[in-house]
């Protein structure tokens, strides 16, 4: 029974690092880059959320909505003063700029909040889920974040595939020349796939946070690079490929901390990770390109 | 005169050379100058040896990313080998040789060579993947060395080595055990053999070794692959050969500023903050913001970015805020194409030019 419940508490890591590796991924296939500052928007959402319900002493739901307002504004903004004026420059530089945007909210968090970790109150308030004579207990966070995740999946990939700004996204990744030939209009598309990344993110934070409770201005920074590596696991670029890398990737690091070790349980996911690659250089559901000469 | 004929004789990439070192040299003398008369703050001396090992860093990851053209973001991984493999050598042998004169250098050579191993093989590993995912797999390479070193737990008594990975006392070690590598503890007791006049030097050495192999026939066939992988394959280079060369010598590089970096501390112990990604990030900003494939740029950016915060700190809580602002506005100004466009009409000696000839005019 200890097996089952920790496959499914892993499922329900996976989940959050597979609504986050989403943000990453989206954002790599339409504007080819890696967007460092990504997991650093899930901590700011994680503090709108502390803010607005420990502070304001407001409903739940209206925090998590909030947070979701704020984020999407927010990876707007970035996109907009900080990526755009960099756009065809060497994918490096855009690199580093996002490198430098990820340590302006870590220091504007760190100067708000201050250094100390807070505790997050959980938002989700359905009691656990005892079956089996208690043997098996499913918290309530895990109970909300599996549906959710699904939820969320199987409306992004609707969107992409029969919305007409979901088609446009799909042919900005392919060739940003000839969508813009067919009258996309390009700027709009990121600026789109920027705001659903980091509303994604707020959701994420939301389910992370609730189940992880200690928030510090770096909190972000691990889940996110996780999530990045789940992106890379399934194939960057990819939708369902960043859904089967993030719950693998959740699955294997409560399974080896469970019953490996638990200070070598990133190396082990790690490790994997290359393995993979190894076989599959392009990660498990990414497009092998073809080098034309 | 004549010393100028002899310097203009030598060929180009000689004379930046001597110019470079020459460099070096002088703010070295000027440093100790400053330190002998007391004008140096003890903050500015503790950093005199952390900027020559950050050097070595940028330096040794512009092989990699700008020279080879690859993206690593590991660098710190290679550099914590260093580190660890050189301090558990000193700290074995501090007692049997007692000369840091012959100590030091082997430490630095063990140091250099672990770390080129490990180099060798993510070389070996960079021949099947390209561009990001291959940033992720040196990524992952660095935290998952992070990770090892902090269970691993290494002691020595009478009847040789013990190992273990749950902690120390399951070495079992005799009454006379050493524990030397104490997981998460670290190293404690590592001789302070770095001094700022060794640092400098090996900045120096490193610098020559990058400088000659990029002028050479190896690094000009490195850097054809990085210009065009099939062109270069095409006429015969051996990709192979040359990309698991240029990773070996940029991670045994690194590994020389680890060890350099454990010398200069008291107690060694793998963080996030020393050998995590982030560390391996601002090596990756050192030589984007310094010109990839520059590598007099990387030393430069190395310093400039190292002294910065220090002197943004009579701001306080602000100064890594500001630093996060200056990168981004760095990159923008940098990268921007209008601002590209920008700079070409104002520069320094066009500004100069016109303001001459409106003088003229007005004249």
């Amino acid at each position: 029974m200890s097996f089952v419940s920790y496959l499914i508490k892993g499922v329900s890591l996976g989940s959050v690092y597979s609504i986050i590796a989403l943000g990453y991924t989206m954002v790599y296939g339409i504007a080819k880059m890696l967007n460092f500052a990504h997991g650093d928007v899930i901590m700011v959402g994680g503090y709108v959320i502390f803010t607005v319900m420990s502070m304001m002493g407001l409903n739940p739901v209206i925090a998590v909505l909030i947070s979701i307002i704020f984020c999407t504004l927010l990876g707007v903004t970035i996109e907009r003063v900080a990526y755009k004026p960099l756009r065809g420059a060497s994918s490096l530089a855009v690199l580093i700029t996002a490198i430098g945007v990820s340590y302006l909210l870590q220091n504007i968090a760190l100067l708000v909040f201050g250094a100390d970790t807070k505790s997050f109150s959980s938002v989700i308030t359905l009691p656990a889920l005892k079956l089996a004579d208690g043997a098996l207990t499913i918290s309530g966070e895990t109970l909300v974040t599996i549906p959710i995740c699904i939820i969320i999946m199987v409306a992004l990939t609707i969107f992409v595939k029969k919305s007409r700004t979901g088609r446009s996204m799909l042919a900005v990744s392919e060739d940003k020349a000839a969508a813009v030939l067919m009258g996309v209009n390009v700027n709009k598309t990121i600026a789109i796939t920027f705001a659903i990344g980091s509303s994604l993110a707020a959701v994420a934070s939301a389910l992370m946070f609730s189940a992880y409770p200690s928030l510090t201005s770096t909190s972000g920074s691990m889940p996110g690079i996780k999530a990045f590596v789940a992106a890379v696991f399934g194939g960057i670029g990819s939708i369902p490929g960043a859904m089967i890398g993030g719950i693998l990737l959740g699955v294997i690091e409560i399974l080896s901390r469970a019953y490996i070790s638990s200070q070598l349980a990133d190396a082990i996911v790690f490790m994997i990770l290359i393995l993979v690659l190894l076989v599959k250089p392009t990660g498990i559901l990414g497009k092998k390109m073809q080098e034309k000469v | 005169m004549k010393q100028w004929k002899v310097f203009n004789q030598l060929n180009k990439s000689t004379r930046a050379n001597v110019i470079t070192i020459g460099v070096i040299a002088i703010i070295y003398v000027l440093c100790q100058l400053l330190i002998a008369v007391g004008a140096l703050s003890n903050l500015m001396q503790g950093l005199l040896v952390p900027l020559c090992y950050y050097s070595i860093l940028a330096v040794s990851l512009n092989l990699t990313v700008g020279i080879l053209g690859e993206l690593s973001l590991g660098h710190a991984g290679f550099m914590c080998i260093g580190a660890f493999s050189g301090a558990f050598f000193s700290r074995l042998t501090e007692n049997t040789i007692t000369s840091p004169w012959i100590r030091f250098p082997l430490a630095i050579m063990i140091g250099a060579i672990f770390a080129a191993l490990f180099g060798g093989l993510i070389g070996i590993v960079v021949l099947r993947l390209r561009g990001d995912y291959l940033a992720i797999v040196t990524l992952a390479f660095g935290e998952i060395i992070k990770n090892i070193i902090n269970v691993l737990y290494i002691g020595i008594d009478g009847s040789g080595f013990h190992f273990s990975m749950k902690d120390s006392l399951s070495l079992g070690l005799a009454k006379d055990g050493d524990i030397i590598l104490n997981g998460a503890k670290g190293i404690t007791g590592t001789p302070n053999d770095t001094t700022f006049t060794i640092a400098a030097l090996f900045l120096i050495v490193v610098y020559l070794i990058i400088t000659n192999l990029v002028n050479s026939r190896s690094g000009r066939a490195i850097q054809a692959i990085r210009d065009n992988r099939i062109a270069a394959e095409s006429v015969g280079i051996d990709i192979t050969k040359f990309k698991i060369l240029a990773f070996t010598l940029s991670a045994a590089m690194a590994g020389i500023a680890g060890v350099l970096y454990s010398h200069n501390i008291s107690t060694l112990v793998a963080t996030p903050k020393n050998f995590g990604y982030n560390m391996s990030i601002m090596i990756l900003v050192f030589v984007v913001l310094g010109g990839m494939g520059n590598i007099r740029g990387s030393i430069i950016a190395a310093v400039l970015l190292t002294l910065l915060p220090e002197y943004l700190r009579f701001m306080q809580d602000y100064r890594m805020l500001i630093y996060a602002i200056v990168l981004i506005v760095m990159m923008i100004f940098n990268w921007n194409p209008a601002c590209i466009a920008w700079r070409k009409n104002h520069t320094i000696k066009g500004t100069l030019l016109s303001l001459l000839k409106k003088n003229r005019k007005e004249a």
